[in-house]
């Protein structure tokens, strides 16, 4: 047998199982998340190894209990979520408020410093966090906003302004100036042409960009470690979950149950908008 | 890395003639309009990262020189008594240098995993099929999860007492005793050779493959797309073998793009709290420095200090992604 041969044979079988092997390793966990949401602790505990939830052991109390408020008993996840759709929603909007137009004038309009920008912006995301977290926390401490949601929000807004930039200017450089060329031979000022022409055409990319900040935004989890983790009421679902984890008095299956509602969200977005985000992320890629 | 450029551009009333891009309308109307127009636009996105990253990095070095507890918050402004104080204690410390060794380990180790993962999904699902689209769809899923659920599940997974990783191992494999996966500073061996990496290291390093691989597939992926077929065709006409297309074709395509992943996964890592904080808290020979910082912070309230340390981090990772460009920035241009 040559070589070819061999190889196309042996990876006729390796590449499958490989595949195989991937599947298990990127979703294994997540089922086994869910599945350990629906047994009740003891179960788990006795039978740690099962695989498929017993039909007459499927506890949906989980759930009950991780949503209900603590003056109900429960862990307080309802509240987590709202905080945490407040953050996200809060800095998906501002950021874009800012990110729209900064994005828009990057990539049309000729001002000095604007081919450095992008550059500086950048750079501003591979920063150490934990080196900016050290100024935001004392500053934010004296200032007395520790704690508050709103602090939490300006900072994420800052922390996704450079990559919301970078993504949204890509997508305007695709437009064609004569589009708003013809509108300024029409009568259109620069920043009627910006909202009447190139905004509605670059939505497709504001959908994306606004996606993906909510994802960063909801994922987040050091700076609402450090502003928020005095405060439980303002807790975000990320903070809520590893705080509760840390704790032995709230089982593990109650806390699977947090997890997934944690996840659902972000995995549900992420399917429905896949082929916009990897092509978001990705463009200019190929150029290598 | 630099952060003095948002302040650079103020414009002055020699540059204002000159930065326009087509000479035969600068000062036209049009590009006077155009000028205004654009600082006006990009002002909101200067002031926001100025004052929320600019300003507090300079602030990170300003307290690194100063004696700034939690404690004595309120009097902490930018200036101070300065004195090399932090710096003396912090370097001299052994704390310090296993925390830079480990973080070095981590980075270097977590970011080969991720990329070797990554290259390897991406050749297995480069051959179309029923499904793939789905299939490399999934792959991402670990990469957009929220970390603390990612972490959640795998401490659980992983736990001697109930988790599942045990559970079958015992089972199947054999394993005379449960693993701590998360909680043992034994040393990981490897076909007899001590690595001088604790068991807890071993895990965060393959936790970090597991969940930044998605972002080399998802690149990789990209770039293998831009291959043209031919090449390959023309390659398989003349008789190479698999192992020889990829060595010989599909490699050398995609070095530049591994270039830059290898530059992002390990800046990434390098700083990487989140993942570390929540599998081990630093605990087993898994302290990283942005670890440390945290614990400085936090549990010692000790501001100077961690500023300290933080800015020996960054300044080490400019000086390694400095170093790295320079040796392999060049030939990339040239792509």
């Amino acid at each position: 047998m040559n070589r070819d041969l061999l190889e196309r044979r042996l990876l006729a079988v390796v590449r499958p199982a490989f595949i195989a092997f991937l599947l298990l390793i990127t979703l294994f966990p997540f089922y086994y998340m869910v599945l350990l949401s629906f047994r009740p602790l003891d179960a788990v505990l006795q039978e740690p190894g099962a695989l498929f939830p017993k039909v007459d052991e499927i506890d949906l109390g989980t759930y009950r209990n991780v949503l209900a408020s603590t003056a109900d008993s429960g862990q307080g996840f309802g509240n987590f979520i709202k905080n945490s759709m407040l953050v996200a929603i809060g800095t998906v909007v501002l950021s874009l408020l800012v990110a729209i137009p900064g994005a828009y004038a990057v990539s049309r309009l000729e001002f000095f410093g604007r081919r450095q920008i992008g550059a500086v912006f950048l750079g501003v995301y591979f920063f150490p966090s934990i080196l900016l977290a050290i100024p935001l926390f004392v500053f934010f401490t004296r200032i007395q906003q520790r704690g508050t949601l709103t602090g939490l929000l300006i900072v994420y807004v800052a922390q996704v302004a450079a990559v919301s930039i970078y993504m949204l200017r890509n997508y305007f450089d695709t437009i064609p100036a004569s589009v708003e060329e013809a509108a300024a031979i029409d009568g259109c000022t620069r920043l009627q042409a910006m909202r009447r022409i190139s905004l509605p055409l670059a939505l497709p990319a504001i959908a994306s960009n606004a996606l993906f900040v909510f994802m960063i935004a909801w994922n987040e989890f050091l700076f609402a470690l450090l502003f928020l983790v005095e405060k439980r009421e303002n807790w975000t679902v990320s903070l809520g979950l590893s705080q509760l984890a840390g704790s032995i008095e709230v089982p593990t299956t109650v806390l699977m149950a947090g997890s997934v509602i944690l996840t659902v969200p972000i995995i549900v977005m992420f399917f429905l908008s896949e082929r916009w985000l990897a092509g978001g992320l990705t463009a200019g890629a190929e150029k290598g | 890395m630099s952060i003095g450029g948002p302040t650079a551009q103020i414009p002055t009333t020699q540059e204002r003639g000159t930065s326009a891009p087509s000479p035969q309308r600068s000062g036209s109307v049009r590009s006077r309009e155009d000028r205004r127009a654009g600082y006006l636009l990009i002002s909101p996105t200067v002031v926001i990262v100025l004052t929320m990253v600019v300003v507090p990095i300079l602030w990170t070095v300003s307290l690194a020189f100063q004696q700034v507890r939690l404690l004595n918050l309120r009097s902490a402004g930018f200036f101070g008594d300065y004195s090399l104080e932090n710096f003396s204690d912090v370097l001299g410390s052994s704390g310090f240098v296993d925390a830079l060794v480990t973080t070095l380990v981590y980075s270097v180790a977590g970011t080969a995993c991720a990329i070797g993962l990554g290259l390897l999904a991406a050749l297995a699902l480069r051959a179309p099929f029923r499904g793939r689209g789905l299939v490399r769809a999934c792959m991402l899923v670990p990469y957009v999860a929220p970390v603390v659920a990612a972490t959640f599940v795998w401490t659980t997974m992983l736990n001697p007492q109930f988790g599942i990783l045990n559970h079958y191992g015992a089972a199947l494999l054999g394993w005379d005793e449960p693993i701590a996966f998360l909680s043992s500073s034994d040393p990981v061996s490897f076909f007899g050779v001590d690595l001088h990496v604790s068991t807890a290291l071993a895990s965060v390093i393959l936790f970090e493959a597991w969940r930044s691989f998605p972002f080399a597939f998802l690149f990789l992926t990209a770039r293998m797309q831009a291959i043209p077929e031919t090449l390959e065709e023309a390659a398989t006409v003349d008789g190479a073998t698999p192992s020889q297309r990829f060595r010989h074709i599909i490699l050398p395509q995609l070095l530049p793009t591994i270039a830059v992943l290898t530059v992002l996964r390990f800046i990434w890592t390098f700083n990487n709290f989140d993942d570390i904080y929540l599998l081990t808290g630093g605990g087993s020979g898994t302290q990283v420095v942005a670890v440390r910082v945290y614990d400085y912070l936090i549990n010692r309230g000790d501001i100077g200090a961690a500023a300290a340390q933080a800015l020996v981090l960054a300044a080490i990772l400019a000086v390694l992604v400095g170093t790295y460009l320079k040796l392999f920035g060049r030939q990339e241009d040239v792509e």
